[in-house]
């Protein structure tokens, strides 16, 4: 209990070191990426409570970041100012709508960020719900293919619907202001307010999961890891974990999607390639699949450095070369829990062969 | 919708059903020695496409595409001996992440290889105007050419598998693993062999069909789910079933044009994919008895 929270304090700590480095060396802007590479950390966390602690693969996360992204973005752009007095308009009543002058000078009557942000949210659950019924019956190869299936579809639709600007993708999203004085956006002078409020999130969701993993929940989730027929047989609610956990990790990747979309005032469809999902799962894979905080460090690292273009043309590939390195040699992740036990057998090989 | 332009749909539809199919039957023939699903399978269709093109710079059209088929199949081996082989049991989502890595490395290398363009091959017989009349319907000669090499593939395959001795090993490896052991036949070297006969016949296909549908160093991932889809549309492991739901898939693309916007005919596959996933995982000509029961 006590060494989850000396944990948290000590991730914290590092944040604040981070920052202080960036400030103390002059390289502020570094900050940018950090903080987005914070909102793919909290897609990751989510993925890997599925993936490492639920034994769910999914090749389809990216999907769920752009629905909330993407829907974000649709409802924060679209105008609205020519259904003005029509029946639409008691969502202006209900303080629905906010206006703004446009890039361009003209007056743009939208959706408030908030009001988006939830809707965004609930679509991307519901979504998740819908689909994570029938697609978590499916094991091995059949689940891995319908979630690389959903993720590829929501790809296509998003590059073929010109409503969304197809390849193009929405820009000119604007900040999302939570409330007065705090606001999700890019711009410089709120470099380091955004950089604690993303890394914030992420601990704050980081907490939840540890206290989730730790909790009769997380137990059911490692029983179903371990023999899914054997815990059903002891009266685990097999389907029902699954679907939650699926849920609630498609909730985590939405909400990322939607803060970074603001954050970097657009979205684009590659944010919905499969090669993304194929990213996630390879970071969780390296941060040694049911460990949330492998996966957390090794996604700030990874993304920072990848954001950062330290990967070149190669970025894919080294993606692509990290996940079967992973697999072939260390198939439960580099980063296991187990890994300090196993370290201290190996060297003292020796003592533990006399006393079996 | 005249009867003419629905026959030309339908030839559309073979055309693309055929493609669909051969990585179809290349997927089935890993999983049944293997129990393992290829994610890299598109890439070796894309590979033996790019190869082709490569060597027809200075080779005759057949000699390239059988210098590009036995590369691919050199490859395929090469994958399974060095990512593969050495593993001792290992689980079905390592072997799904590292086919899947593969994949990527495959596809990558050949970015760097030979560059964003988009390539394609000459047309065997005339040229991407030639076309044979059959009533109202217009064929081009490639189509005949797709259809027949694909069909003699498929024959040769099932003479393969059905009388001749290796064929037989393979098949008996796939029925029982260990009696087949037992009998002296070399798992391992089965598996291998089935890893490169499906690069072999993915490389063919890549080659065959690339004057129509072009190739490029991404197009072998979009083949590999509409593959996946027709595999597990026909019942994963059959491969003649795969051959019919190759058509069914690539008449449902064409049609689906004259409906819904060209930019989500990518989506019926996979909505189809997920469909039968959903409602019917042992395929649409497999009983659920017969799914447990691999055939070639």
């Amino acid at each position: 209990m006590r060494g989850r929270y000396l944990q948290l304090l000590g991730f914290t700590g590092l944040i604040v070191a981070i920052q202080l480095a960036t400030q103390l060396t002059g390289n502020p802007y570094h900050l940018t990426q950090l903080t987005m590479s914070a909102y793919y950390s909290l897609l990751v966390i989510g993925l890997c409570l599925l993936i490492g602690y639920a034994g769910q693969i999914s090749i389809g996360h990216a999907g769920f970041f752009a629905i909330g992204g993407y829907l974000s973005a649709l409802l924060t752009t679209h105008d609205l100012s020519a259904h003005k007095g029509t029946a639409f308009m008691w969502l202006a009543k209900a303080g629905v709508l906010s206006s703004r002058t446009g890039l361009y000078g003209g007056d743009l009557l939208t959706v408030h960020p908030w009001a988006a942000c939830l809707v965004a949210i609930f679509a991307t659950v519901g979504i998740a719900y819908a689909v994570g019924g029938p697609v978590l019956k499916l094991k091995g190869h059949y689940l891995a293919m319908a979630t690389l299936g959903f993720g590829s579809i929501v790809y296509r639709i998003v590059l073929g619907s010109a409503m969304v600007g197809a390849a193009d993708g929405i820009s000119e999203v604007p900040p999302f202001s939570l409330f007065p004085g705090l606001e999700v956006s890019g711009r410089a002078p709120l470099r380091v307010q955004n950089y604690y409020l993303a890394w914030g999130l992420v601990i704050a969701g980081m907490a939840l999961l540890l206290n989730l993993v730790h909790s009769r929940a997380g137990r059911a989730l490692s029983a179903i890891h371990g023999a899914e027929d054997a815990a059903d047989a002891t009266g685990i609610p097999t389907a029902r974990y699954k679907l939650y956990t699926f849920v609630l990790s498609a909730a985590y990747a939405g909400l990322a999607g939607v803060l970074l979309t603001h954050f970097n005032g657009g979205i684009g469809p590659s944010e919905a390639s499969i090669m993304k999902s194929i990213r996630y799962v390879a970071i969780v894979a390296v941060g040694g699949m049911a460990n949330l905080w492998g996966a957390l460090l090794m996604s700030l690292l990874l993304n920072y450095l990848s954001l950062r273009g330290y990967f070149g043309t190669y970025d894919d590939a080294v993606f692509g070369g990290i996940l079967i390195l992973i697999m072939l040699f260390a198939p439960e992740g580099l980063l296991r829990r187990q890994l300090p036990g196993e370290l201290r057998r190996l060297f003292s090989r020796g003592d533990a062969e006399e006393a079996p | 919708m005249s009867i003419d332009l629905f026959f030309q749909y339908v030839v559309a539809g073979i055309t693309y059903g055929t493609i669909y199919a051969v990585v179809a039957i290349g997927f089935n023939i890993i999983y049944n020695t293997t129990g393992i699903i290829n994610f890299a399978q598109g890439e070796f269709v894309m590979l033996g496409g790019m190869t082709a093109v490569t060597f027809h710079q200075f080779l005759p059209l057949p000699a390239a595409i059988l210098v590009a088929v036995l590369i691919t199949t050199v490859i395929g081996a090469l994958v399974e001996i060095l990512f593969i082989r050495w593993l001792y049991q290992p689980s079905v989502l390592r072997m799904i992440i590292i086919t899947i890595g593969l994949s990527i490395l495959i596809r990558e290398t050949a970015l760097h290889i030979w560059g964003e363009s988009v390539r394609s091959l000459p047309y065997f017989t005339g040229s991407s105007v030639t076309s044979i009349r059959f009533g109202g319907v217009y064929l081009s000669p490639q189509v005949l050419w797709v259809v027949g090499l694909c069909t003699l593939v498929v024959a040769l395959l099932s003479v393969f598998f059905n009388y001749t001795l290796l064929g037989r090993q393979m098949r008996a490896c796939a029925a029982n693993r260990d009696a087949a052991r037992l009998c002296g036949i070399s798992a391992k070297n089965m598996v291998t062999l089935s890893f490169m006969l499906s690069a072999a016949i993915g490389a063919l296909g890549g080659s065959v069909v690339c004057p129509i549908t072009y190739v490029k160093y991404d197009s072998g991932t979009p083949l590999a789910i509409k593959g996946f889809a027709v595999a597990i549309l026909g019942g994963l492991g059959n491969s003649l079933a795969a051959a019919g739901a190759g058509m069914i898939l690539g008449a449902l693309e064409s049609f689906s044009i004259s409906i819904l916007p060209a930019a989500y005919k990518d989506a019926i596959a996979i909505t189809i994919l997920l469909l039968v996933l959903f409602v019917k995982p042992s395929g649409l000509f497999g009983s659920a008895e017969a799914a447990r029961l691999k055939e070639f």
